[in-house]
């Protein structure tokens, strides 16, 4: 694994909270890049991001198109040597459709675009965003989405509760998201996707600053090297 | 040959549809009170030139499996019809 602990924020033409991750990162003096998504070359990091936007205009469905830039190849290759990933909002439809994570984002029950904060729960400590998050801790973060009901086979959602991959949840279910799933893990949590926006809780003064600990979590996993190996495999 | 391609997307059954169901509470304010089931997708109209008909389903096949269709939550369903010969 790298010992890069710079993190590369995927950038795609119509993302759009790519410069709030990397101010969030930063803040916790986490060294990070925006990286253009035609880029094949990610080796000069230790973590990703795939933020938030309208990636492609998601057009056709959310992260379709997104999935075949040549930055999600090696995207790929990075998460299946264990490198950590986070996937924000679109970054978590981006994931999604790519196949890194299980499951789908379909349009929110009740057909509203949603932009409020909300109360999460963090369901399980096991993956790089909520390692150092206790499993019952509740965190306020803003959501902003009109696609993020969760939805995946019963098979599958089987699987992510046995597992312990299910990492965040809604206490009011916004969206309509089967078992109020806000945010999931991989089966080795070095892959993480949420639909809350924890950048955007990284001061007191935005209204939050809940996001922090989900954002150390993630740097503390890139400074140890890696994240699947060293993720607390502890389900909760 | 040239095709007249057209590829149905459909929510999957037993999959929730919210703009069906936003349809179908909304008909009833207007006097349309039998509906039932309205599910929303997507049509994709395109021509398409291959060897045959047999090639030309393949590759619309092909296209839904790595782009078109989300499996997880979509089927798609092809009509294809041969409008003339390639020049």
């Amino acid at each position: 694994m790298t010992h890069e602990t710079t993190v590369g924020v995927l950038c795609f033409p119509g993302s759009n909270c790519e410069h709030d991750v990397v101010a969030a990162l930063e803040g916790l003096g986490a060294p990070a890049r925006i990286v253009w998504h035609s880029d094949s070359d990610l080796s000069g990091f230790g973590g990703l991001v795939v933020p938030g936007g309208f990636a492609h205009g998601d057009y056709l469905r959310p992260g379709a198109i997104a999935r075949f830039s040549p930055a999600m190849d090696a995207l790929r290759d990075f998460a299946e040597r264990g490198g950590p990933v986070l996937g924000i909002c679109n970054g978590f439809q981006v994931l999604t459709e790519a196949g890194l994570l299980p499951g789908a984002l379909m349009r929110n029950a009740g057909m509203r675009f949603i932009c409020t904060t909300v109360e999460c729960e963090v369901a399980s400590s096991s993956s790089v965003l909520t390692a150092a998050v206790p499993a019952g801790t509740v965190l306020r973060l803003p959501v902003n989405h009109y696609e993020g009901n969760y939805t995946c086979s019963a098979g599958d959602l089987a699987e992510l509760e046995q597992n312990g991959q299910v990492v965040l949840r809604y206490r009011d279910n916004p969206n309509g998201s089967t078992g109020d799933i806000a945010g999931i893990a991989n089966r080795t949590g070095n892959v993480v996707g949420l639909m809350p926006h924890p950048e955007r809780a990284s001061s007191a003064l935005l209204g939050s600053a809940d996001g922090l600990p989900l954002l150390q979590s993630f740097v503390d996993a890139i400074a140890r090297g890696g994240g699947a190996s060293q993720a607390s495999r502890v389900a909760s | 040959m040239i095709f007249s391609v057209a590829v149905e997307i459909r929510p999957l059954e037993g999959i929730a549809n919210p703009e069906g169901l936003t349809i179908e509470r909304a008909l009833p304010a207007l006097g349309f009170s039998g509906v039932r089931e309205v599910r929303v997708g997507k049509l994709l109209r395109f021509e398409l030139e291959a060897a045959d008909e047999h090639h030309a389903r393949h590759e619309v096949e092909q296209m839904c499996e790595h782009l078109l269709a989300n499996p997880v939550i979509e089927r798609a369903d092809i009509r294809l019809e041969a409008i003339g010969a390639t020049k």
